[in-house]
């Protein structure tokens, strides 16, 4: 039986979900406005104010359905998961291997290989695709750069390289970023990244995106009894999630992509955001809407695994990838093989 | 004889038997399919009907019974216990194990209702000689002789469990027909080819390289 999907996610104020059966209800002002069977879902995310029944947290916990609390503005605050995931023999081989600067110098390069391929995969899509829009030289540079960027991925560099070339690629991709904005440009423009409070319009999309992103790797990792805390490219710090972190450089191109398509498609406008006094930009509740509800359609699409090559839903991947790394720590593959789109 | 910290769960026999690899995340990673939580509940559910319009007056029937055995290091329960009473005033035991599906070709059930018998016998301290599997499907009854050839099997299969269980490392998977009816398949992935030289290295060369 293949991984269930669904995300709820809730982000009406004031909501307060209750179990009713094998169902979650979630009721507004004691009216019930939505019941989900339990097996048609993988995780509750809730935004702000919205209220769990303690029958139903345990409920959840035992079906292995993560609740997880976020501030209205998505900022994590905690999560409620069951006890039966979790193995301490992984865990441990997790914590020596994350001891060895050789292995993490290893895992460190397969997650920036697959961030920087992913990277140069988006810019070289848009080159395909809108040719005529968009500066073709800039572009067609930044991509070589990402090639030779990841020509040196491939040798054996230590800890401290790979974070270098990590650096590089970033920066090379984000001055290429704004060109990806192929409309709307008066509004959606890219000069850097800003997250502490994301600057701009972009940055507020890609903050919130990376976001979803996180919880869903996150959860995928803690199912398969790794500790998302320890990672290899990202030191340990208390109140950081090194693993869940390293894991999801792959992932950013594609929620890079999903903020891109929001934008040039138009379904996200300048009157969606609420830019403060500060300069800091927040997402109004219909941008929000929009964003979670794409983000989930966009994990429904079912795309091949261009390792395993098997078909799955795109949310498939992430619990497939945390599996594939642990099983990398157990020995019995040559290597992590991040999810690289082609 | 092992210390009772030491006792496996008398389910990992039919695990083990199914698949080695099954056996081992289910037991040495815990990983849990939220199938298997339904599923288990059901059965009980089911299976206490079945044996209760059976019981004949005379016959004592025992459910849910907590069991185990020192000597083999398993510890579990057993479903149904009828106790059938003896002339002499001494009550027999004899196990009854419910499956949910049909008969299985191979001998599965029936290691998993010696094991219990095994357990009854050093509780009990006494012999049995026989015990019976219900299948749900079938709604029938088969008599198992707890012979010499399955005590033996059922003891060499909870040794290879205690060695596969002592370890630390689950075995890699063989893909084959059972995993389409395994609910572990997407836990297992039997198929990412596991010991192919490269495969990772490869991968990554096709995938940057271009
Ligand atoms: S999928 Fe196949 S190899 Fe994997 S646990 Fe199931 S039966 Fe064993």
């Amino acid at each position: 039986m293949k991984k269930h999907l669904n995300t709820l996610f809730v982000t009406t104020q004031g909501a307060y979900l209750a179990k009713e059966g094998e169902t979650v209800a979630v009721r507004v002002e004691k009216k019930v406005r939505l019941r989900l069977p339990v097996h048609t879902l993988n995780g509750v995310v809730c935004f702000g104010n919205v209220g769990c029944s303690p029958f139903l947290l345990g409920f959840c916990a035992e079906r292995d359905v993560t609740i997880s609390f976020l501030t209205e503005h998505g900022r994590f605050l905690a999560r409620v998961q069951g006890p039966v995931s979790g193995n301490v023999l992984l865990r441990r081989e997790q914590y020596r291997r994350a001891d060895d600067p050789t292995f993490s110098a290893l895992m460190a390069r397969a997650f920036i290989n697959g961030k920087v391929a992913n990277c140069r995969y988006l810019l070289n899509r848009t080159l395909r695709d809108h040719a005529d829009k968009i500066d073709t030289n800039a572009m067609n540079k930044a991509v070589n750069h990402l090639t030779g960027l990841l020509k040196s991925l491939g040798r054996d560099l230590p800890l401290d390289k790979v974070r270098g070339t990590e650096g590089d690629a970033a920066h090379i991709y984000f001055s290429a970023f704004d060109h990806l904005i192929i409309h709307h440009k008066e509004d959606f423009f890219f000069r850097q990244r800003s997250r502490r409070p994301p600057l701009d319009l972009v940055n507020c999309l890609l903050s919130f995106l990376y976001t979803l992103v996180m919880h869903d790797v996150r959860s995928a990792l803690e199912c398969t009894g790794l500790d998302p805390a320890v990672g290899f490219l990202h030191r340990d710090r208390p109140g950081r999630s090194g693993l869940a972190l390293d894991m999801m450089e792959e992932f950013r191109p594609m929620a890079d992509r999903i903020a891109l398509s929001l934008i040039n498609r138009g379904q996200l406008q300048a009157k969606d955001f609420v830019v403060s006094a500060s300069g800091g930009v927040r997402m109004k509740d219909k941008a929000r809407k929009t964003l979670l509800t794409t983000y989930q359609e966009r994990k429904q699409d079912v795309l091949q695994h261009p390792f395993l090559e098997e078909k799955m839903p795109l949310g498939l991947f992430f619990h497939t990838q945390a599996l594939l790394l642990a099983r990398f720590l157990r020995g019995d593959l040559d290597g992590y093989p991040p999810v690289i789109w082609h | 004889m092992y210390s009772e910290d030491d006792l496996l769960m008398l389910s990992a026999l039919q695990h083990l038997l199914f698949c080695p690899r099954q056996c081992a995340l289910i037991h040495l990673e815990q990983a849990w399919t939220e199938n298997r939580f339904t599923a288990e509940g059901r059965v009980l559910h089911e299976r206490v009907h079945s044996a209760a319009s059976d019981s004949r007056s005379t016959v004592r029937v025992e459910y849910d019974m907590p069991i185990r055995s020192l000597r083999l290091g398993l510890s579990g329960r057993a479903d149904i216990v009828e106790m059938h009473p003896q002339e002499d005033g001494f009550w027999q035991p004899f196990p009854v194990e419910y499956k949910r599906g049909r008969p299985k070709k191979d001998d599965t059930d029936q290691v998993q209702l010696c094991a219990q018998a095994l357990c009854l016998e050093e509780m009990l301290d006494c012999t049995i000689p026989e015990g019976a599997l219900y299948y749900g499907q079938k709604k029938r009854r088969t008599a198992v002789q707890i012979n010499d050839r399955l005590r033996k099997v059922t003891e060499e299969t909870t040794a290879r469990l205690h060695e596969l269980l002592s370890g630390t490392t689950t075995p890699p998977p063989q893909y084959n027909r059972r995993c389409e009816s395994c609910s572990f398949i997407d836990t297992c992935l039997p198929k990412a080819a596991v010991g192919k030289k490269g495969q990772v290295r490869n991968y990554l060369t096709r995938m940057t390289e271009s």
